[in-house]
């Protein structure tokens, strides 16, 4: 399966020039850029783990090119997205968020269910992936 | 002085300018809830006393004077009539501006709300017709009411899904499916690339498929679909129902069944909707809103409520998402009155607008925003006008243009992903959507067979009407 969280899933994976132009248009809102990663891609896992803290006053995407490309070193075959966080007042929040790493193979969720009554079903999304443990989990 | 006094409520009919409803000097106060109504008089009456009745008759007045005003501080309860414009280009109406005091009104209630201001005054015989175009509303005022049980950012946040529009589907044929056959559709249209689908406006629970039934197979649907694709995936379930009790007994279910979403109807009336978003918020429920009836009061210019009011009071209400127009669909909207319904319901502050038929600064004192829903009639062809109209924070629902896909229906839903994503990195690059936006498809659709066969299957269908709900203002000379 391909995993289909964030903005630009649907795609075929962007290249580096393509990223590149998503953190110059969010550089120029004056947006803070960050990395995260995990090898947990539960839709729910809302806590990534942070590859350095938000990079605030940067002005030159070729910043977060340098950092994500070490970030792609240290964790080749785990999930990596790059957020854009907007500190306006109203928003504080993310503008835009999308994967730019995926490990090579993408095994999915396994969908299990408890039969209750009145036909109802209690739904367990599980990854395949995690039944390994952290960071061994995509080898 | 007295005698003036015993001279003004001395028992009979007076004028209601006269009344002290018309007062072309009142200055508002900023905690004064303003009205703006378009009002057409009955020949031969003046535009002053029309729009004075109408003061009178939406707040204090009734046909003839009466003793006991003195009683209350009746000068400060009374509406005031402060201000009359006739419309530009369009002899025999006039914009009547009303000041009302915050006293005549409940805290936190749209029922009262309208009970003044459009309970009795709209079937007034001295005029032909009247029109609410829009209403300031106080912050002092605006702090009495709960907002969106979610709002825009805490949608997203809950979804995690960031930096396009989202992108949703209304089952069809909206009448007749069995539960099975329903939830085959939303799980198809899920799986294939959309965010949400939704029940119509009239899908309650009817024989074809009781509400349990349907509530069952779509959240199978769901699951399914969020499974295959590891992204979080709703449905609007429709708990519009005749009582309150089944109301929240169908919405009870759709919680205990996992669901991040339900939904209602606009008619089932503004305490219904109130009582609704305040279970959302208690239930962490996102609450959509269908404006299903609405157009029997909002389209005509002469006479009605705008639709800009009905945006200012659903916000107030608590909603999360309503349908606010496509400018490009099949159903009617000026694009400057929509791009206008966008902003009341997004912005965390409106100034004067008129072009977009904003006549009053709105501030939202820090109520969240809602999110506006376009559907009806629109087509991954279209993606580039849609995004370039209605920006990021909307919902763009493509029913037909999802499950009338030549190759099924997870095609359809995948071609307008394909589609929306392709156009939002366009766009995010610079490119200039609004003209390249047929190159930027179709190199799109050169990696997406789908998509493909959406754009030659609907590429060239377009809804080219005149609007009946359009504006008129005259732009104001500037300075420089």
């Amino acid at each position: 399966m391909r995993l289909t969280q964030g903005t630009f899933s649907f795609l075929p994976d962007l290249t580096d020039a393509q990223v590149r132009a998503q953190v110059e248009y969010c550089l120029a809102r004056g947006w803070a850029v960050s990395l995260e990663y995990t090898d947990d891609p539960h839709p729910r896992n809302t806590y990534w783990e942070m590859y350095g803290q938000p990079m605030f006053d940067l002005k030159d995407a070729a910043g977060v090119m340098a950092e994500l490309a070490a970030c792609r070193k240290a964790f080749p075959n785990h999930y990596a997205k790059l957020n854009a966080f907007d500190s306006t007042h109203g928003w504080e929040s993310l503008r835009l968020s999308f994967i730019v790493n995926r490990p090579k193979d993408e095994p999915g969720f396994e969908l299990r269910r408890e039969e209750g009554a009145g036909r109802q079903q209690r739904y367990t999304t599980r990854s395949y992936a995690t039944a390994r443990p952290e960071g061994a989990r995509y080898d | 002085m007295p005698n003036d006094l015993a001279d003004r409520y001395r028992a009979g009919v007076m004028k209601y300018a006269q009344m002290g409803y018309w007062q072309p000097d009142y200055q508002p106060k900023e905690t004064d809830v303003l009205a703006l109504f378009r009002i057409t008089p009955q020949e031969g009456v003046d535009p002053e006393e029309a729009a004075a009745a109408v003061a009178g008759e939406s707040s204090t007045a009734t046909w003839t004077v009466v003793w006991t005003d003195r009683l209350t501080a009746c000068d400060m309860y009374r509406a005031k009539a402060y201000r009359v414009d006739p419309v530009p280009g369009t002899p025999g109406q006039w914009f009547a501006y009303i000041a009302y005091d915050l006293d005549l009104f409940e805290p936190g209630s749209i029922a009262n709300l309208t009970a003044s201001i459009i309970g009795n005054v709209f079937g007034f015989k001295p005029l032909k017709a009247l029109r609410l175009e829009d209403m300031r509303l106080p912050v002092a005022y605006v702090k009495t009411f709960q907002g969106p049980a979610t709002g825009i950012v805490v949608e997203r946040e809950r979804l995690d899904k960031f930096g396009r529009p989202l992108l949703g589907a209304t089952v069809k044929p909206k009448l007749g499916l069995s539960g099975k056959s329903y939830g085959r559709v939303v799980y198809e249209a899920l799986k294939g690339g959309l965010d949400f689908t939704k029940d119509d406006e009239n899908i309650n629970s009817q024989p074809f498929m009781h509400w349990r039934d349907r509530f069952l197979y779509c959240m199978e649907a769901v699951n399914r679909a969020q499974a295959a694709t590891g992204e979080i995936k709703g449905t609007y379930l429709n708990v519009t129902a005749a009582t309150m009790e089944d109301m929240y007994e169908r919405a009870e279910l759709a919680k205990e069944l996992g669901s991040t979403i339900v939904m209602i109807d606009l008619v089932i009336g503004y305490t219904a909707i109130q009582s609704m978003a305040k279970w959302a918020r208690r239930n962490d429920m996102i609450l959509h809103l269908h404006r299903a009836g609405h157009s029997t009061y909002t389209r005509q210019k002469t006479h009605g409520v705008s639709f800009r009011v009905i945006s200012k009071w659903m916000r107030l209400a608590g909603v999360d998402h309503i349908h606010a127009g496509t400018i490009v669909g099949k159903l009617e909207g000026d694009p400057n009155s929509v791009k206008g319904f966008y902003d009341i319901l997004r912005e965390t502050n409106n100034p004067q607008n008129l072009e977009r038929g904003l006549f009053f600064d709105q501030p939202w004192g820090g109520l969240r925003g809602v999110m506006p829903v376009a559907s009806g009639g629109i087509h991954a062809g279209q993606m580039h006008q849609l995004l370039t109209y209605l920006g990021d924070d909307v919902v763009l629902q493509f029913g037909g243009g999802t499950i009338g896909h030549p190759m099924g229906i997870q095609a359809g839903a995948t071609a307008n992903r394909v589609a929306l994503e392709a156009m939002v990195l366009a766009r995010n690059e610079g490119r200039d959507i609004w003209n390249e936006g047929p190159q930027i498809l179709a190199n799109a659709a050169k990696s997406c067979a789908p998509l493909k066969a959406a754009l030659d299957t609907w590429g060239e269908v377009t809804f080219d009407y005149a609007s009946t709900d359009t504006l008129d203002y005259v732009p104001t000379p500037t300075a420089a």
